[in-house]
């Protein structure tokens, strides 16, 4: 739970960023944030939303750190160039959003990299909000192993028309090859995605008996944890922090 | 929703960005998520010369309404260079 650490300490990470072997064996950027307490630790692929690999997800990434989680977080539009996240993603956006096998495949990798370090117990979940909640679901549906997945309010994860080259097959798809519990956390107030739309993902992962939990917040919308925008609605992103951290520690603890 | 609409077209100017006055050639208008406005969607229209670099951009993040308003006064602007027979 936040702000349940022994003042006695050990408490803090060391983060920064660097660069490991993505998909395609493209060497791209990623921030690594280490919890300072003695591992091994639980692992997880962070994954960034759609206005970029931002210092919004340095800082999600440390607070996962922070509680016992060895952080990898991607940078996803890595190969569209270099410059401050807004000119990045604004490039990107250009061309229509990074393609989903390019994100799959980088967080693929990103998972054989926490494996191999020998800090990482063994187990790893992936997590992101907004694009990166839909591309958390796609990657712990397309690639095995996967222990826990996340999804904070991702959009477009049931067929809506929004398909298109770079995203030919929404997640919702591949529902029965889901081999990971799944945490989705959403607010009633979006409108992409709906309560409704939530309720047939409902559905259909129960269709497939799949383990999920979601936790749907009345007073709050798209993005409602992000602290630095006019979305964010204190109580209920501090109750869904605490929805992931309960969700991690039950699934990828050793 | 990461809505992904995204439009773009050539343009001849100029714009002032953060590192002074640059050639733009490009434009682009998208309706998605912002950076700084405080909003879920807005539009988003970018001037950019993207072989100068990515930071060679001016940005605009403007709500639907102002995106209107902003589409009037163009074309008002437009109509209005037309009649003086500058154009």
């Amino acid at each position: 739970m936040w702000n349940s650490f022994s003042t006695a300490g050990p408490s803090g990470v060391t983060a920064e960023l660097t660069t490991y072997t993505g998909g395609g064996g493209d060497t791209i950027h990623a921030y690594i944030a280490r919890p300072v307490t003695a591992g091994p630790h639980p692992g997880l692929v962070v994954i960034h939303h759609l206005p970029g690999w931002d210092e919004f997800y340095q800082e999600f990434s440390e607070r996962l750190a922070k509680h016992g989680y060895l952080v990898v977080a991607p940078d996803l539009y890595c190969r569209a160039g270099h410059g401050t996240p807004d000119d990045v993603a604004a490039k990107v956006r250009t061309e229509g959003g990074v393609h989903d096998d390019s994100a799959v495949a980088d967080c693929e990798a990103a998972r054989a990299w926490l494996l191999s370090d020998p800090g990482c117990n063994g187990k790893v979940g992936v997590i992101g909000s907004c694009s990166g909640g839909r591309h958390a679901l796609l990657v712990a549906s397309r690639v095995p192993g996967f222990d826990a997945v996340a999804d904070l309010w991702g959009g477009s994860v049931i067929s809506d028309g929004q398909e298109n080259p770079a995203r030919p097959v929404a997640p919702i798809e591949y529902t029965a090859q889901l081999d990971a519990p799944l945490l989705g956390i959403f607010g009633n107030d979006d409108k992409h995605p709906t309560p409704e739309q939530v309720d047939l993902h409902e559905a259909e992962l129960q269709k497939h008996g799949k383990t999920y939990d979601f936790h749907r917040y009345d007073g709050a919308g798209h993005g409602f944890i992000y602290y630095h925008t006019g979305l964010y609605r204190p109580e209920q992103a501090m109750d869904a922090w605490s929805k992931v951290l309960s969700f991690f520690g039950k699934h990828l603890s050793s | 929703m990461c809505t992904y609409i995204c439009n773009t077209t050539s343009v001849t100017g100029a714009g002032k960005g953060a590192d002074g006055w640059f050639r733009v050639t490009e434009a682009t208008v998208a309706f998605d998520h912002p950076t700084f406005a405080s909003a879920d969607h807005a539009l988003l229209i970018d001037f950019t010369r993207t072989e100068d670099g990515l930071s060679s951009r001016v940005a605009l993040e403007l709500d639907i309404e102002s995106g209107r308003a902003l589409l009037q006064t163009l074309g008002e602007t437009i109509r209005a260079a037309e009649l003086s027979g500058v154009v």
